[in-house]
């Protein structure tokens, strides 16, 4: 599972400082709660989140077939996935013939083995990497400094994580936890540590925070041997892999080096090179609410006299059959990774995205974390309830994947437990432990809903008693009164004064 | 090479494939992989345009991701070029095969042409890169290079900080994503990359700032006329 | 044409203003208003935190309460939106647990005739302006379900506009969820509290006396904030702004 590869020392709730780490996460309530009292984070989230949200909306305006679009997107991801094994056989097929080399790794052990032993072959002791969630999701990084092989991440926003040895917070923008301000510290006191120092009398223009970034990378870019990346899309028909991005980065990476290696998740599969027509509309606007990113590379196996010399595309598989094999939660696995649901959502506003514990926060993450790795620990359990189901999300998913839907789905098998899937097997789970309470408070509250005169009964007590009612509760009731007064108990609920003045009976 | 885990009786790509035949085990037996609906009732080109209206959203859409755009005729592409690279100062100029050597005519340059024994860091210390492209998308403002005559590979146009592309007004431009893609079929095959105005990063506060690694000044020029016959 | 009121749990025991102001209007407006006794609770708290099998039986309920009214009004757009999105959905998952067809054909009975108050007013009924009277200044936020599940668009606001004396005020970032959201109110208190202080401190900014929603769960949270903060802005529920008139005595 995906936490074979999380990092080692442990990180603070909710805001990681220093050797961070996914592992040993609180549940999200707890990270949440360090969260919302983080002014500085607050701030930085809600300016960025609000800048975004309104570009996104207007670049989408500009589509009058944008909801038509989203249905075919949503269709075409459908349509691979009912039947990947097929796509995925194709794909490699293509793939070898273009001359590459397909590795498949059922896990992120697995992945990190595969990638490792491929670097350490080209005799190499470092890598340039594109921004990839993949290579997050299965701690590649860490797996490579094991092996004594130093990775760089060159995308500016991970390049900010990675020198501030923080944990990325979001899916598009991993340092949007930081400010102009975060950033040239960590630029200033930590790129001479990695290569390059940070230029003398470095502002927080951010123009000028791109060029010293420029300045400190482009050594790396140049003497690179081996690239890593992730990919967008892969299509299965002409064995073509899809890197969008902004910055000249990927490029530099997919371009210089002799030998690129890519980890991508099977679910980035689509079947036919027409369906990029859909899907090159759908994500820059929904991403960095542009009509096209800067730069989309594709490469097809290698070219001769342009680029790297060998290929090698590695299969990730780390939960997401087990994803697949769940009829209702299978449709995560449309996620193109565009963020906007984090954007719109106002639990990841004010929680920011650590307190999620892994790559994938946000509402997307709610749903696909606990998918990839099971409902393994307080943590995953926890965060199909890190929703308000306002369903925000839903609205701007550029693939329609109905988020609050899965939230609710994967709550029952919390609540109730159920059938799932986990590394490939059929298997029942039991309903996860603290929710006893909870369990048995639902079921009485079903009672009386479903015997209308006991209802009422107690109505009526609740009536009779509401002077002698606290206005603190204790206990789990502790957690409404301690920020909201409790509304006034009725003298009469309105069954009483139906019955009363219409003549009803009970 | 290939370095495969065996795990447990089988490879792991018969484990992966296993796990997804057993997850879909509620599609019906007898769906073939078409089947599965795909509505494309989405538009071809947004809106309608003559050829000059779309070559004008393509100049206007480069522009507003600060794209520098020009426009000339053929006959005037080498005067033009030339004072492009003189406002820039570029003294080494790296074109690559296939690229009309009439463009550069003008130009007072080291013209460099592009040999695989050009290395990275030899690229780094040119100046300026002039290209042709594949297509442009008017509705996007995006330049394809396909590595086709005249575009050469994929460093080419990335390493140095001045790109001049030259778009063929007359046969290069397309409305819209699916036109493009369409048009790039027979071409999946070789390296793309797809160019949208110069380099830039939205990763301070979600704003977007112009320049980073690759070219951080992007000239469209855009040529009436046929540039090839000049 | 025989009206059914689902008043709904949390009107019924919190807020029965709200279910008499329903009656005052609806039969202001010519309409012969049913309360079925047998009614209870859409099922929601249950479903929506995890226990789908416990909202079974109240799905079963609702239908057989309102199985001879021709249309169920609701003055929630949170429970009208349990209904009509996720009964069907109840249906479905029971179905494919190989328990038969009953429970989705008890959601096929009630899905299409069950309306949130406004959707009834301004779609069955063709009717925005209700004669309504409320001399105050007041701020609409849409709740979440009503405008992303039911997709009420303007309907509230057409209605309020057209109340006599009513000065409505924008609310800045108004389609942003207040941080209710069930049973997330106290598993997520810090998140919740903080989107509902951030909500009350922009219902402060319009300078209204009143903020109103088409959902009375949304508006405990609401102005239970508000509450605790000191406001002296009260919350109010559409549909007792819509009952107002001039005559005291109503």
């Amino acid at each position: 599972m995906s936490r074979d590869g999380a990092r080692a020392p442990r990180g603070g709730a909710g805001f990681p400082q220093g050797g961070a780490t996914y592992l040993g996460m609180p549940a999200f309530p707890q990270a949440a709660d360090a969260a919302t009292r983080d002014g500085r984070l607050r701030a930085n989230l809600r300016h960025a989140t609000h800048t975004i949200r309104a570009k996104r909306a207007r670049a989408v305006a500009e589509l009058d077939d944008w909801a038509r679009l989203r249905e075919a997107g949503a269709a075409i991801k459908d349509r691979t996935l009912r039947h990947l094994d097929h796509h995925l056989v194709r794909l490699e097929e293509a793939v070898t013939r273009a001359g590459g080399t397909v590795h498949w790794a059922a896990d992120a052990a697995e992945a990190n083995r595969i990638v490792t032993d491929l670097v350490r072959a080209t005799g190499e002791h470092e890598v340039v990497k594109v921004k990839s969630m993949a290579t997050q999701e299965i701690g590649l990084n860490e797996a490579l400094a094991e092996a004594g092989i130093r990775a760089y991440e060159t995308d500016l926003a991970e390049l900010i994580v990675q020198l501030g040895d923080d944990l990325p917070s979001h899916i598009l923008v991993p340092a949007i936890h930081r400010n102009r301000g975060e950033i040239r510290d960590i630029f200033r006191d930590r790129m001479a540590s990695w290569g390059r120092p940070a230029p003398e009398g470095l502002t927080d223009r951010p123009a000028e925070l791109a060029e010293a970034a420029r300045q400190h990378l482009r050594e790396k870019f140049l003497r690179a041997k081996v690239g890593v990346s992730g990919a967008n899309f892969m299509v299965a028909e002409t064995g073509t892999l899809v890197v969008v991005e902004s910055e000249g980065n990927g490029r530099m990476c997919l371009t210089l080096p002799e030998t690129l290696i890519s980890v991508v998740g099977i679910e980035k599969t689509v079947p036919t090179w027409r369906d990029l027509e859909v899907f090159l509309q759908l994500l820059p606007r929904s991403s960095t609410a542009e009509r096209m990113n800067p730069y989309t590379s594709m490469w097809t196996g290698t070219a001769d006299g342009d680029g790297p010399r060998v290929f090698h595309l590695v299969l990730l598989d780390n939960g997401r059959t087990d994803t697949l094999a769940d009829e209702v939660g299978r449709q995560a696995l449309r996620c193109i990774r565009c963020s906007a649901c984090l954007n719109v959502c106002p639990v990841y506003e004010r929680a920011g995205g650590h307190a999620y514990g892994s790559p994938y926060p946000g509402p997307i993450g709610a749903i696909l974390t606990p998918q990839l790795r099971g409902l393994s620990s307080p943590l995953e359990e926890s965060l199909p309830y890190a929703s308000s189901l306002c369903g925000a999300c839903f609205e701007v998913c550029p693939v329609a994947i109905d988020i609050p839907e899965v939230l609710v789905h994967l709550r029952e098998r919390v609540a109730e437990g159920g059938e799932v899937t986990v590394r490939g097997t059929r298997t029942v789970i039991r309903p996860a432990k603290g929710h006893a309470t909870e369990r048995a408070a639902m079921r009485a509250a079903r009672w009386a809903f479903d015997h209308p005169g006991a209802l009422r009964r107690g109505q009526r007590i609740l009536a009779r008693t509401r002077r002698l009612q606290p206005r603190r509760l204790p206990g789990p009731g502790r957690a409404w009164t301690d920020t909201r007064e409790l509304p006034a108990v009725p003298a009469e609920s309105f069954r009483d004064w139906w019955a009363r003045t219409r003549g009803g009976t009970a | 090479m290939n370095s495969d885990g065996v795990n447990g009786g089988g490879t792991s790509r018969e484990r992966v494939l296993g796990r997804v035949r057993r997850a879909l085990a509620d599609v019906p037996r007898d769906e073939r992989p078409e089947d599965h609906p795909v509505t494309r009732d989405y538009l071809r080109v947004h809106g309608e345009r003559t050829p000059a209206e779309s070559l004008d959203l393509l100049a206007e859409n480069l522009a507003d991701y600060r794209a520098h755009v020009h426009r000339v005729d053929a006959p005037g592409l080498p005067a033009l070029l030339a004072r492009l690279l003189a406002e820039r100062g570029a003294r080494r100029v790296v074109v690559p095969a296939g690229l009309p050597r009439a463009w550069l005519q003008d130009a007072p340059v080291d013209m460099l042409s592009d040999t695989p024994a050009l290395t990275p860091s030899e690229l780094d210390r040119v100046d300026s890169v002039v290209t042709g492209c594949a297509l442009a998308i008017a509705e996007t403002g995006t330049l394809v290079l396909d590595a086709g005559p005249g575009q050469g590979r994929r460093a080419l146009t990335l390493v140095p900080d001045h790109h001049l592309c030259v778009v063929r007004a007359a046969d290069q431009v397309v409305d819209s994503v699916p036109q493009a893609l369409e048009r790039l079929a027979p071409a999946a095959a070789r390296p793309l990359t797809w160019v949208s105005g110069p380099s830039a990063t939205s990763d301070i506060e979600l704003d977007r700032v112009e320049g980073v690694h690759g070219p951080r000044t992007l000239e469209v020029i855009l040529v009436t006329g046929d540039p090839r016959s000049g | 044409m025989r009206v059914g009121l689902f008043v709904t749990c949390v009107n019924d025991s919190l807020y029965p203003r709200t279910g008499r102001a329903v009656v005052a209007l609806l039969e202001r407006l010519g309409v012969q208003v049913d309360f079925p006794m047998a009614q209870s609770c859409c099922g929601q708290p249950m479903f929506n935190t995890g226990y789908r099998h416990q909202t079974e039986p109240l799905v079963r309920r609702y239908a057989a309460a309102f199985r001879d009214h021709d249309h169920i009004v609701a003055p929630s757009g949170s429970c009208a939106a349990m209904v009509r999105d996720n009964y069907p959905r109840i249906g479905a998952r029971a179905e494919a647990e190989g328990r038969g067809t009953e429970l989705s054909e008890a959601a096929a009975s009630v899905v299409p005739k069950t309306y949130e108050l406004t959707e009834f007013l301004v779609d069955v009924l063709g009717v925005t302006d209700v004669g309504a009277y409320f001399p105050h200044t007041v701020t609409y936020h849409p709740t979440c379900h009503g405008l992303r599940v039911l997709g009420l668009g303007d309907r509230p606001r057409r209605l309020l506009e057209r109340v006599e004396g009513l000065e409505l005020r924008e609310l800045e970032g108004a389609e942003e969820c207040c941080g209710f959201g069930g049973t997330f109110a106290v598993k997520n208190p810090a998140v919740s509290s903080a989107m509902g202080s951030d909500k009350s401190r922009a219902i402060a900014r319009t300078g209204a006396e009143a903020v109103c929603t088409v959902d009375n769960s949304c508006l405990m949270h609401i102005g239970g904030v508000l509450a605790r903060e000191g406001s002296p802005v009260r919350p109010v529920h559409i549909a007792e702004i819509l009952a107002g008139t001039k005559d005291p005595a109503r």
